[in-house]
Formats: C-alpha cells, sequence, structure tokens
C-alpha cells in the first residue's frame, strides 16, 4: 500500500472524485496555471482542462457565494480559500447562505458543495496569516466541519466530503501537508470514511484525550513520552467537528475518569470548552478532577519564531496538563 | 404585444397590488404577518414584464423584496400568503418568511436577506448552466443600493471573465431604504457601474411592462448566443416605505405624487389597454374583483392552515446522503 503524505492523499481524493463525477470541478486563486499555492492541484489543469479547474479573480465572497449557486444548480463545486484566513471575507456566503440553503427553504435545495481551507499557524506567518479558526465555522447548525489529521482520513473524508449532499467547510492543517511524520498507508482507489464520527487513535486507561488535527501528532507525541513512565493515554481524535460525535469521547473518558482536551486554536471559547461541557453534561459522576485544555494562548499570531511557538500547543504542555491532573 | 399577453400581464400586476395591499393590512391592523414586509407595489411591472420574458428552466434570484416575482414566476397566492403568516402550507414551510420566498420547480430560487449575497449565488446559477452547456439564462434582481456593496463588484467582474449567461437587473427605486442613490453613490447610473465591467447596459422605463418585457427578451438572447453577461437598469419606484414601520421622511410627497399619478405601471397599461387595444373598463374592474375573490380565498386558506408541528424543528438542516455519511 502507498504511503502518502497528507497534501497527497487530498490531491488524490480530488483527483478521483472528478475522475469519477464530471459534475465535480474546481475554483479558487490559482488552483489552475500555478497549481495550487500548496500544489494540491498540481497537474490538474492538463488533466481536467480550464472549465474543470478554474483560475478565479482574487475575490473570496463572490468564491463562496458562486459555489453555493452552481451547488444549487446541479453540479458540485469544490471552492478553494488560498488559506482559511481568507474564508473570513466571504463568511457571509459560508454561514449565511450555504449553510442556510436547506433548512430556510424547507429541504427544497440542496447545497453539495466544499469549501477547501488549509488553515493552522506556526510557519511565521504574521497575525492575519496564522488562524486556526475552525471552530467558529462549526458554531453554525447546516455547515459541516471537517479536519482530519492523518491521511487515511483525508482521503476518506474528501472523498465523502464531495459526495455529501450538505456544504462542507474541510480544514486542511498545513503544518501536517508535508510532514514524514504523518505519512501513513492510505488505499489506491475506492473508499469513505464517514463525516460526523470520531475515532479512537491510541488506547489507554490512564487519561483520555480528545483532540483533531494538528493536536493528534502532538498528543502522540506526548503520549509516547509518558508511556516511557507507565502513563497511559488514549486519544480520540474527532475528525469531524459539526456534526460534534462525542461518544468515543465519553465511553473513553468513563474509563480513566480523567480528560485533557488539546486544540490549536484559541482557548477561549474554544473545542475545549466544548467537549468539558460535553462531558460534565453525560459523565459527571466520573469525573475524578478538572478536564485540563491544552489550546493556542488568547494572542494574536506573532512573527518572531519562538515567540509563535510559545502561544502554540506542544506535546510539553500536554504533558504537564496530563501530569497535572493524574 | 398581444392583447392576451397583455391582459395577462396586467391580471399579474393587479394580482401583486392587491396582495401587498392585503399584507400590509394583515400586518398592520390585524397583527397576523409579523416580522419584516417590504412590499412591491409601485415595482410590478419589472417583475411581470422580465419573468415573462424567460422561459422555463431559466433561473430567477432576487433580493427580500420578493413577493412579486414570486407570484410572477407562478407560485399560489395562497401558499405565498400562508409563508408570510409562518404556516405550514407556505411555500417554505413556515422556515423563510417573507424575504426568503422560492420554489425549486420553478427554478425560483428565492428571496435574499443579504444585501447584494445573492449576486454570487446568480453567478454561480449561470456558471453552472454554462458548465453543463444548457442554454439557461440566470435573472438576478437587485436594488439599486446594492452596487455599493462588495459582492456587486466582485459578482459583475466574475460574470464577465466567465462571459456567464446572466441578466443583471438593476430595480433603480432611487432610494436605499432611506438614503437616497446621490447621497450613497459616487456613480449614479448604474448602467455606468456596468460599463466599468464591460458588461452590455440599458437603462429601461420599468413602469412600462412592455419596454421591460422587451429589454428582457434582447438581453436573454444575447446571454444565450453565448455574448456573456447584461444588465438593465430599470428606472422604478416604490410608493410604500422600505419595510412596514418607514414613514419615508427621506422624501417627499410631491415625489411620490408624482411617479404614482404619472407614471404608475398599471394605470399606464389599463389606459393602453382601453385605448389601443379595445378594452372596456368594465373588463379591467372585472379583473380587479376576480383577483379580490381570489385574495379572500387565499387568506382564508393561509388563516385556517396550521402552524408548522414543533416536532419538525430539526428537519432539513442537513440533507441525507445515502450510502456516504
Amino acid at each position: 500500500m502507498p504511503r502518502l503524505t497528507l497534501r497527497e492523499a487530498i490531491t488524490e481524493a480530488i483527483r478521483e472524485e472528478m475522475q469519477r463525477d464530471e459534475s465535480v470541478f474546481i475554483m479558487g486563486e490559482e488552483v489552475g496555471e500555478w497549481g495550487g499555492t500548496y500544489a494540491v492541484t498540481k497537474g490538474f489543469l492538463d488533466e481536467f482542462g480550464a472549465a474543470r479547474v478554474r483560475d478565479t479573480p482574487i475575490s473570496e465572497m463572490v468564491i463562496a457565494g458562486a459555489a453555493v449557486g452552481a451547488a444549487l444548480a446541479g453540479t458540485r463545486p469544490i471552492a478553494e480559500f488560498m488559506t482559511i484566513n481568507f474564508a473570513f471575507v466571504a463568511f457571509d456566503a459560508i454561514v449565511n447562505h450555504a449553510a442556510k440553503m436547506s433548512h430556510m427553504f424547507n429541504g427544497q435545495f440542496t447545497c453539495p458543495l466544499v469549501f477547501r481551507a488549509p488553515g493552522g499557524g506556526g510557519k511565521q506567518l504574521g497575525a492575519t496569516h496564522s488562524h486556526t479558526p475552525d471552530v467558529i465555522f462549526a458554531h453554525f447548525p447546516g455547515l459541516k466541519v471537517v479536519s482530519p489529521a492523518t491521511p487515511y482520513d483525508a482521503k476518506g473524508l474528501l472523498k465523502a466530503a464531495i459526495r455529501d449532499e450538505a456544504p462542507v467547510m474541510f480544514i486542511e492543517p498545513v503544518p501536517l501537508y508535508t510532514s514524514p511524520r504523518v505519512r501513513d498507508e492510505v488505499p489506491e482507489g475506492e473508499y469513505t470514511v464517514p463525516i460526523g464520527v470520531s475515532d479512537k487513535k491510541r488506547e489507554g486507561t490512564d487519561v483520555t484525550i480528545v483532540t483533531y488535527g494538528e493536536g493528534l501528532h502532538v498528543s502522540l507525541a506526548a503520549a509516547a513520552e509518558l508511556s516511557k513512565e507507565g502513563i497511559e493515554a488514549e486519544i480520540i481524535d474527532l475528525r469531524s467537528l459539526q456534526p460534534l460525535d462525542t461518544s468515543l469521547s465519553v465511553e473513553s473518558f468513563k474509563k480513566t475518569n480523567k480528560a485533557v482536551v488539546v486544540e490549536f486554536g484559541h482557548k477561549t471559547y474554544g473545542i475545549g470548552a466544548e467537549l468539558v461541557a460535553r462531558l460534565q453534561e453525560e459523565a459527571f459522576d466520573y469525573l475524578d478532577a478538572p478536564i485540563k485544555r491544552v489550546a493556542q494562548f488568547d494572542v494574536p499570531a506573532p512573527y518572531a519564531g519562538k515567540l509563535e511557538k510559545h502561544a502554540l500547543p506542544d506535546a510539553a504542555k500536554v504533558i504537564t496538563a496530563v501530569k497535572e491532573i493524574l | 404585444m398581444e392583447k392576451a399577453t397583455l391582459l395577462d400581464w396586467y391580471h399579474q400586476m393587479v394580482l401583486i397590488r392587491r396582495f401587498e395591499e392585503r399584507c400590509d393590512e394583515l400586518y398592520q391592523l390585524e397583527g397576523k404577518i409579523k416580522g419584516f414586509l417590504h412590499l412591491y407595489i409601485g415595482q410590478e411591472a419589472i417583475a411581470v414584464g422580465t419573468i415573462g420574458a424567460r422561459k422555463a428552466g431559466d433561473h430567477v434570484i432576487t433580493a427580500y423584496r420578493d413577493h412579486g416575482h414570486a407570484l410572477a414566476v407562478g407560485l399560489e397566492p395562497k401558499n405565498v400568503l400562508a409563508e408570510l403568516m409562518g404556516k405550514a402550507s407556505g411555500v417554505t414551510g413556515g422556515r423563510g418568511g417573507s424575504m426568503h420566498l422560492a420554489s425549486k420547480d420553478l427554478t425560483f430560487w428565492g428571496g435574499y436577506g443579504i444585501v447584494g449575497a445573492h449576486l454570487s449565488l446568480a453567478t454561480g446559477l449561470a456558471l453552472a448552466e454554462q458548465y453543463k452547456g444548457t442554454d439557461a439564462a440566470t435573472l438576478c434582481y437587485f436594488g439599486e443600493g446594492a452596487t455599493n456593496i462588495g459582492y456587486f463588484h466582485e459578482s459583475l467582474n466574475m460574470s464577465k471573465v466567465w462571459d456567464l449567461p446572466v441578466v443583471w437587473i438593476c430595480e433603480n427605486n432611487k432610494y436605499g431604504m432611506g438614503t437616497s442613490i446621490e447621497k450613497a453613490s459616487a456613480v449614479n447610473r448604474i448602467v455606468d457601474k456596468a460599463k466599468g465591467y464591460k458588461i452590455t447596459s440599458k437603462v429601461v422605463d420599468g413602469m412600462d411592462v412592455t419596454a421591460v418585457y422587451e429589454a428582457t427578451q434582447k438581453a436573454i438572447a444575447a446571454c444565450r448566443k453565448g455574448k456573456g453577461p447584461q444588465l438593465l437598469e430599470m428606472m422604478t419606484y416604490r410608493y410604500e416605505g422600505h419595510s412596514i414601520g418607514d414613514r419615508t421622511r427621506y422624501r417627499t410627497t410631491e415625489e411620490l405624487n408624482k411617479w404614482r399619478d404619472e407614471k404608475d405601471p398599471i394605470a399606464l397599461l389599463q389606459n393602453k389597454l382601453i385605448n389601443e387595444h379595445g378594452v372596456t373598463e368594465d373588463e379591467c374592474i372585472k379583473i380587479q374583483t376576480d383577483v379580490d375573490a381570489q385574495m379572500d380565498e387565499a387568506v382564508k386558506f393561509a388563516d385556517e392552515s396550521p402552524e408548522p408541528a414543533l416536532d419538525t424543528l430539526f428537519d432539513h438542516i442537513y440533507p441525507a446522503t445515502p450510502g456516504v455519511n
């Protein structure tokens, strides 16, 4: 089985879906001639032609809105934001239009589209280009929000997203795109991973770590270190933020009675806040210690490398959080 | 134009006006309509004349002042009224309300409440038809106030860059809520904005249904020939306020009266029918009383319809995708 990077898995998913279904096309800034600013669609223009690989003006509002209109009229667009930071410009089209089409029009319309959005910090891109704002998009019913952490999940989830009748925000953690430690066996050809289903990525007995995206990899690194000291962490990868599946997290928490939530977005009002609420609602009697949150500090991302890294989660911070509650 | 067509348009325009007048009463006197209510009185010729020029399959998409378009595409007054009254028999089951009327079967993609946003959706509708290789055109309506928001400029630009089959129909009623075009826009003719994007454009008398129809027919034909987007600036006037509760202090009674007395689209069409097509005043009155009766029935239907069941609240948030998710 081929071992792919996360980026290669994403490319393969889009290519397979475009080969399978002619109603699927991709549009965005620099997706064609340039091959994608992160080279996700390299070679697509030659393979699929300019009608299906559409370079757009720098116009996020109409890129997102036109994807909605094209989806209503029977095609299945993939609209790429060059980075998720630019999706803020299109916020209205995403949350006030795409997300509302089905319910507001009483189920008459479906809006089968994918907004692809590379995101994440740690690359010294400054305050406006380093966001992990995933949770904001997950706040609105009607939009599905997915963020994979492994190449296997990335391919399967993206194929599922393209086939979904609902609009899907597909958030790709850029720091994982080409990372060798994330490289993974990915089956060639057909399979999908269902949206809205979490996954256990590590078995353990002593503490539950709930995370997703880049958080999975710092959590795995932390778990490997903790294991040397005889502490076994169980790791749940949410994979989807909306719909949110907490079943495995609750089940694991009932076993370990302790939990840490790890995310790369800001701490305040983050996924951790939601998970803490859900765990105490659904498993209050199993609570043996405060549930800890490891997240990006509440500060705009600074440019300076060490300063920026200091604001982001890492394995050491996860280890510290675990030890505080054991 | 054929007499039968003109009579049909007359009937539609009278229906829209009576519909709106009844809505006003149901809102202000009876409290049966809530929320926002944006009335189309004065602008009837535009919805009727433009939609009269479309073929089945051509898309229609508009802003929040959408009752006229909903009726012109063929939605039943009773179901539109039921929607406004928040009933399960409404065109969107009581979920959309006044601003979000729609019908997939009639390729009427709605009523939208965020100024300018639906222009981007129209761009996508037209893109989909070009992508599929059909000859369907998209009719997209908006007020002149929407031409100052980014969506307008991004959408016009993209539509021309890709030569999409969309007719941009600006219903220029001179006021965006209470702010006049002179105060709000550096360029006071919308056709001039279209020229900035190399889009063919034309000023049309929006109170003359025949002129509206003919201009739209030409614009749609150009779209079908692959000539790309077209823009029509329909000069018109809304008689009522922006929405219920607007006392229109930003304009004079003289201005309103001038439009209503000299340019009323229904009066102009009625004169034409009588003077040029041998229609009698009694025939016109008969149409009006028929519409009144139809509206009485519509009000009764909407009034007696049940509200949506509470257990349907969570329906349709996410459509089912069998076999995948």
